[in-house]
């Protein structure tokens, strides 16, 4: 067994890449992912591979789209407004069906917002990020280990699909130390990529072209199904979660990804001694949203669910898409950087199911 | 149960984020839960500085400290910030040194030392941080001190072992006044 | 019997969407012939810009890859990164390049990447219709300058190689024109050494072609290229601005 080392969540996200194989980094300096960069700078150039600071957002992703269509692993790494700017790249590699691994380490918005952690970028993440009819495929790890063992299988599932994949965390686990270790890995099996622009090198007859344009509408609505059938499949074989005290009937259900799912932990331990038996929903793959674990404890939660977040009510959308109507569902959020405590969630709890009993 | 929440609080440059970053390290070794979580952004350069440190035998959720089992403040703002944080029954240490006014809580565990002098005493004022640390180890037994020389010579650097060792030693004594 | 004349292998045998009388098809013929005259094009990839070029992946038979607009050099700099013997160009007009794009190439001519672009400056945004480039010259009309570009409101037209020029990772940058023979064959010249100078790894070089657009110009072809000597050339002298290789600043 690997031994277990105290890292920061972001250089730990450096330190897996690098051990997923990632051969490009190119980011920009933005608080709190800073120090992803950093660690990259660091490291890359003493192993041969790639790190270039770029003169932008803007300019990293579509250095990222150019590296990926290349055929290698590449990263990139950004906070919230960085996203933003990424946003149009985004759309292009999903357009062009390219794989690569996109670091989001969430501060609160919306414009500049602050530095703190957050989880406003939800809707963001997982409906779209920039134009078109595209998804993309969005871990949530809750801890520094679940960071590095994302960023790897981020890898594998881009590659699988030829999609791009974001792992998002938040200032919090970004900035926190915890032990982690850097196991061995089981990898897929992974198809090769002989649609990559690496020059023809008297192995091919005709030239690859990496492209998202498609001028005639049924070529671009031919193009769009054949995505729809990918994001299908995805979601039959790729949904993430975890399920906490799920066990027989339950006063409430929380769901709560990331960071938040922690404290929310804390916050159910709590309320059990109170009397209260809350479970917990905790999606680690936001799109493809878990919807069959909310599904499966309709009928067994007494006052249905409680989304929260750290953010004004975005991830209470799919919840109440997976639902559909079969139970109540409450909210709590906290957002600009402010971050809940378990007290702070079991007394929303027990607010609603009525105090101990 | 093994449970503790601690801020370390004061100037950039006093190695408030070492410390706690030592502690943490020693409770991995334990084989507890441990975490760490600085504040960052603009006010690290603002000049405070301070960080979280849980040590627990279950998971833990946030690694924000709020409610701490103990504080440690190495300049005033630190104190006025951090001292409403201590739980009732918890612990707060205190660099006399430079925190130039009494603490106002009386529900609390108290050691004052004037860790400045103490490290002069040892070798150096560099390692004032050690001197709590080693305060803070000796009363609360959080990690055996054992555990935590050990965290010193795998992670510190080697020139300041015997130091900060000392500085530790020091620091406990005035734990056990 | 000898063969005096053939098509470049550099260009796959597709018609072009391209206006009668475009010099588009002019210049990627001499991108072409340079790449499989240099013995590279098993090894090349051609980065596509937006604009009147956007379908240049279609035409090169050198694998490509399309762009979004302006963002050609960052995606030019991420294929040659990843694959460093890789002979990486891009295709850009003005409004991409100098207009929307202006972040990216000073930044990739900054670092000195090693790359080609091949900059086509037609005083003008051909795809979506004839308005206002960034080069547009001073009291020229367009659909967005309709009286004449006053210079006071819509400010100055740029001079990219100039501009690039001066910046230490660019080596080699050389304004050339497409109006006539001559100048088409010291343009052949001046992109192929950039190619060359690209293989031995020396640094960013830029190729800015003067080129017509008679559509939107409103102009018959020979006019055209009549109006590109009197009025662009005058603003946009040709010549190397740069030459590392040799020490030659301009």
């Amino acid at each position: 067994m690997a031994e277990k080392i105290l890292m920061k969540g972001n250089e730990a996200i450096g330190e897996a890449a690098i051990h997923a194989g990632c051969q490009c980094f190119f980011g920009y300096p933005i608080t709190p992912q800073t120090e992803v960069a950093a660690y990259m700078a660091r490291k890359m150039p003493k192993i041969g591979r790639v790190f270039l600071q770029a003169e932008s957002e803007v300019a990293a992703i579509n250095m990222v789209y150019g590296a990926a269509g290349s055929g290698v692993r590449v990263l990139t790494s950004s906070s919230s407004p960085g996203i933003s700017l990424k946003a149009e790249g985004i759309s292009y590699i999903a357009g062009a069906e390219l794989p690569c691994v996109i670091i989001n380490i969430v501060r609160g918005g919306p414009g500049l917002g602050g530095i703190q952690p957050a989880q406003s970028d939800y809707l963001q993440a997982t409906k779209g990020c920039g134009h078109g009819d595209y998804k993309m495929v969005v871990f949530a790890p809750a801890s520094v280990q679940e960071m590095v063992d994302l960023v790897q299988e981020g890898f594998d599932v881009a590659d699988m699909y030829r999609t791009p994949v974001m792992v998002m965390g938040d200032g919090m686990l970004g900035q926190m130390m915890e032990p982690v270790e850097f196991k061995e890995r089981q990898g897929r099996q992974l198809p090769s990529k002989d649609w990559a622009t690496t020059g023809l090198r008297g192995k091919r007859e005709k030239h690859n072209v990496i492209n998202s344009l498609f001028l005639k509408p049924e070529e671009l609505e031919e193009h769009n199904r054949k995505l729809q059938a990918k994001y299908r499949e995805i979601e039959n074989n790729e949904v993430k979660y975890e399920m906490y005290n799920c066990e027989g009937e339950v006063d409430i259900v929380i769901a709560a990804y990331g960071i938040t799912s922690r404290i929310c932990k804390n916050a159910v331990k709590m309320l059990e001694k109170e009397g209260i038996k809350v479970g917990l929903i905790r999606p680690i793959t936001l799109w493809p949203f878990p919807s069959k674990a909310f599904e499966e404890m309709c009928g067994k939660t007494k006052h249905g669910f409680i989304s929260v977040e750290l953010s004004e009510g975005q991830m209470i959308e799919d919840v109440a898409l997976a639902v559909n109507g079969r139970a109540p569902i409450h909210f709590y959020g906290r957002s600009g950087g402010m971050v809940p405590t378990p007290a702070e969630i079991a007394n929303k709890i027990k607010a609603i199911v009525g105090g101990a009993k | 149960m093994a449970h503790q929440e601690i801020i370390f609080a004061g100037f950039g440059g006093q190695g408030i984020l070492s410390m706690g970053k030592f502690l943490a390290y020693a409770g991995l070794d334990e084989g507890l839960n441990v975490s760490w979580f600085p504040s960052y952004g603009p006010e690290m350069r603002g000049g405070t500085s301070n960080c979280s440190v849980i040590i627990d035998e279950d998971p833990i959720g946030s690694p924000l400290v709020v409610d701490a089992s103990t504080v440690v403040v190495m300049n005033r703002p630190s104190l006025d910030k951090f001292e409403s944080h201590v739980v009732p029954g918890g612990l707060l240490i205190i660099d006399s040194d430079l925190v130039n006014r009494e603490p106002e809580r009386t529900d609390i565990d108290i050691i004052k030392i004037p860790a400045q002098t103490a490290a002069e005493e040892v070798g150096s004022k560099k390692i004032a941080n050690m001197v709590l640390l080693g305060a803070l180890v000796e009363r609360t037994k959080i990690v055996p001190m054992e555990a935590l020389l050990h965290a010193l010579k795998a992670h510190g650097k080697e020139q300041f072992y015997e130091l900060n060792k000392k500085a530790l030693e020091k620091g406990a004594e005035y734990a056990r006044k | 019997m000898a063969v005096i004349f053939e098509r470049t292998k550099g260009l796959l045998d597709v018609p072009t969407h391209y206006c009668p009388g475009c010099t588009h098809g002019v210049i990627h013929r001499l991108v072409a012939e340079s790449l499989e005259e240099l013995g590279v094009l098993d090894r090349a990839t051609g980065v596509a810009p937006v604009g009147c070029s956007v379908l240049a992946y279609d035409y090169f038979s050198c694998d490509m890859h399309e762009a979004a607009h302006g963002r050609a050099p960052a995606v030019a700099t991420g294929i040659k990164r990843a694959i460093p013997d890789s002979i990486v160009f891009t295709y850009q007009g003005d409004g991409d390049l100098a207009a929307i794009g202006t972040a990216e190439i000073v930044h990739a001519a900054a670092r000195g990447e090693r790359i080609t672009t091949i900059f086509v400056n037609n005083c003008i945004y051909g795809m979506t219709g004839g308005q206002m480039a960034p080069t547009t010259l001073p009291g020229q009309v367009t659909e967005t300058s309709p009286y004449g570009r006053d210079v006071n409101t819509a400010g100055h037209p740029i001079r990219v190689a100039e501009m690039i020029s001066t910046l230490d990772g660019a080596v080699y940058v050389e304004r050339v024109s497409v109006d006539s023979v001559p100048n088409i064959l010291k343009a052949k010249k001046a992109i192929k050494k950039a190619f060359e100078i690209q293989m031995q790894g020396l640094g960013f070089t830029l190729i800015e072609v003067l080129s017509t657009c008679p559509t939107n110009w409103g102009l018959a072809p020979v006019e055209a290229l009549k109006w590109l000597r009197e009025n662009m050339i005058p603003y946009y002298p040709l010549g190397v601005k740069k030459d590392a290789t040799t020490g030659e600043v301009k």
